[in-house]
């Protein structure tokens, strides 16, 4: 005999078919929607879009050279400005992070104030400088220059700052300096890439007296007007328009009057790539890339890299005699 | 539709959105500063980072005993390539401008890119012979071996970012050590199944 058990489940509970493949469709969209938007978001972590322009304090009394002796002195240059945002989202500043476009966001809340430079060694007048009195020390002028990376990039820079020559000259060397040494602050718990950090920490750099002193070499606080923001090396920068930029040491806390060559912190990491002049030159190639052409910002094809950066005409004869190929 | 077909959509559309978002982003103008250099760092970080997840592929199969990964590992493989013709052709576009004598002069005054261009062709035959008729024409221990050459464009590709940097090498080193973790674990896998033999004789009585 056949007895008809009755089903466990009634039949109007069975999901129909279709209502079941509409569901698996339906799970199958969100899982792909969530891993795909979670593949975005981990794309957006390691490339951050840039982060949003701060303000910074206007410079009060900037004086513009003069249109005529300005071109001849190189004090400005007519060539179009790299726009402010591109200048100040793009850094290489390795107290912060080797990441160019994330040192902005890493020394956002860098604090420049109190601040002071000491200037000592071979100087009848060492001192040290509350920022706000170094910046008394001449008139704030505009300099456009060109600033050419040994990366191979290049901007073109309105600093605000005067010549190196003026401070120089306040604290009086000595006949026996001969070459001036730069040092960038040494405080790792505000510039956390000196916790480690691939480099010999403080950063220093140096030039001979003859460069710091000529007038095209400038201690910069700031660009386009404003003060420097810290990316591009606030409260105050030197900047050497003719050598590669890494030569225009950035944040400096002392200045120190010598009579040997000093070390110069690339130059120690590896002195078969940086040389101590590290003048900008197409002829003399990086050992690992070719110097003839640069990427200007903003532009997409490559131009040529000009000898001195250009400035061939005012600090050519501080090389005379010079082989350039071995004091590169 | 079969689970294995959805999982290659998701692979498949996952795999594109760093390339969507890298073109939206340039149509919108926010590359940053230095676009061509942003483009050609990322997709070469892209090639790597593919390269190792597809060689991930193995030894997650034999470790979890997920057998439909296999399925897989080609897409990734080829994903790798993709990226690293990208990643190619923003050199030869822009820093190289399209002009063969300076590539190869390029080749020979800059090592690194001798290696990166080196470890991309290697990429070329094992594209090409991705497909299930090459796995048949070549047999299926040939095509193993030739797809082996995987191994030594993975090696390459983290010396060619290695020899670039500046002096922060942290990120080659992830990559080179998550590369050596990959190949050290199928020397691991292979040693323990020799240890272990699935089949053991029984001695007659």
């Amino acid at each position: 005999m056949l007895i008809k058990k009755p089903d466990d489940i009634k039949s109007s509970e069975i999901t129909p078919k279709k209502v079941y493949l509409n569901r698996r469709t339906f799970m199958r969209g969100a899982a792909l929607l969530a891993s795909t938007a979670a593949t975005g978001f981990l794309y957006r972590e390691f490339n951050a879009p840039p982060q949003p322009r701060v303000e910074g304090a206007k410079l009060a009394e900037v004086v513009k050279p003069e249109a005529k002796d300005a071109a001849a002195s190189g004090f400005t240059v007519n060539e179009e400005l790299t726009p402010f945002e591109d200048i100040t989202s793009y850094n290489n500043f390795y107290e912060f992070t080797t990441d160019k476009r994330d040192v902005a966001g890493v020394s956002r809340n860098f604090i420049t104030r109190p601040w002071t430079v000491a200037v000592e060694g071979l100087v009848n007048k060492p001192k040290i400088y509350d920022l706000d009195d170094l910046l008394k020390i001449a008139p704030l002028e505009e300099r456009i220059y060109r600033l050419r990376c040994v990366e191979g990039w290049s901007m073109v820079i309105p600093w605000v700052g005067f010549s190196l020559n003026k401070l120089l000259s306040d604290v009086e060397p000595t006949s026996r300096a001969r070459f001036v040494q730069f040092e960038t602050l040494l405080d790792p718990k505000r510039m956390p890439e000196q916790q480690g950090g691939s480099l010999d920490w403080p950063y220093v750099e140096g030039l001979r007296l003859d460069e710091a002193m000529h007038p095209l070499t400038i201690l910069a606080s700031g660009l386009y007007g404003e003060e420097l923001p810290p990316q591009d090396g606030a409260p105050i920068r030197l900047v050497v328009p003719w050598k590669y930029g890494f030569k225009s040491i950035k944040s400096i806390v002392k200045i120190r009057l010598v009579r040997d060559q000093p070390d110069t912190t690339w130059n120690n990491y590896a002195s078969n790539e940086y040389g101590f002049y590290s003048n900008v030159n197409p002829t003399v190639d990086h050992p690992r890339w070719s110097q003839a052409r640069e990427t200007r910002i903003g532009e997409y094809g490559k131009r040529d890299t000009l000898m001195f950066n250009g400035y061939t005409e005012q600090v050519g004869q501080l090389y005379t005699g010079m082989d350039l190929r071995v004091n590169f | 539709m079969k689970e294995i077909k959805f999982y290659k959509i998701v692979v498949f559309i996952n795999s594109l959105v760093p390339l969507a978002l890298m073109s939206w982003d340039w149509y919108q103008g926010k590359l940053g500063a230095n676009p061509v250099e942003f483009l050609t760092r990322t997709t070469g970080m892209l090639t790597l980072v593919f390269l190792l997840i597809s060689l991930a592929v193995t030894p997650l199969r034999k470790i979890t005993s997920v057998q439909w990964l296999i399925q897989l590992r080609r897409m990734l493989g080829l994903y790798a390539f993709f990226y690293g013709f990208l990643h190619l052709l923003t050199y030869i576009w822009f820093d190289r401008t399209f002009n063969i004598k300076s590539t190869i002069a390029d080749i020979y005054a800059r090592p690194f890119i001798a290696v990166g261009m080196f470890s991309f062709f290697l990429l070329v035959p094992l594209a090409i012979t991705s497909t299930k008729g090459w796995i048949k024409r070549l047999g299926g221990k040939r095509w193993a071996r030739l797809h082996k050459l995987v191994y030594v464009a993975a090696a390459g590709g983290v010396i060619h970012f290695w020899m670039l940097v500046k002096s922060d090498t942290r990120l080659p080193i992830r990559f080179a050590f998550v590369l050596a973790l990959l190949l050290g674990s199928r020397i691991v896998i292979k040693q323990l199944k020799q240890k272990t033999p699935t089949r053991t004789l029984i001695p007659p009585a």
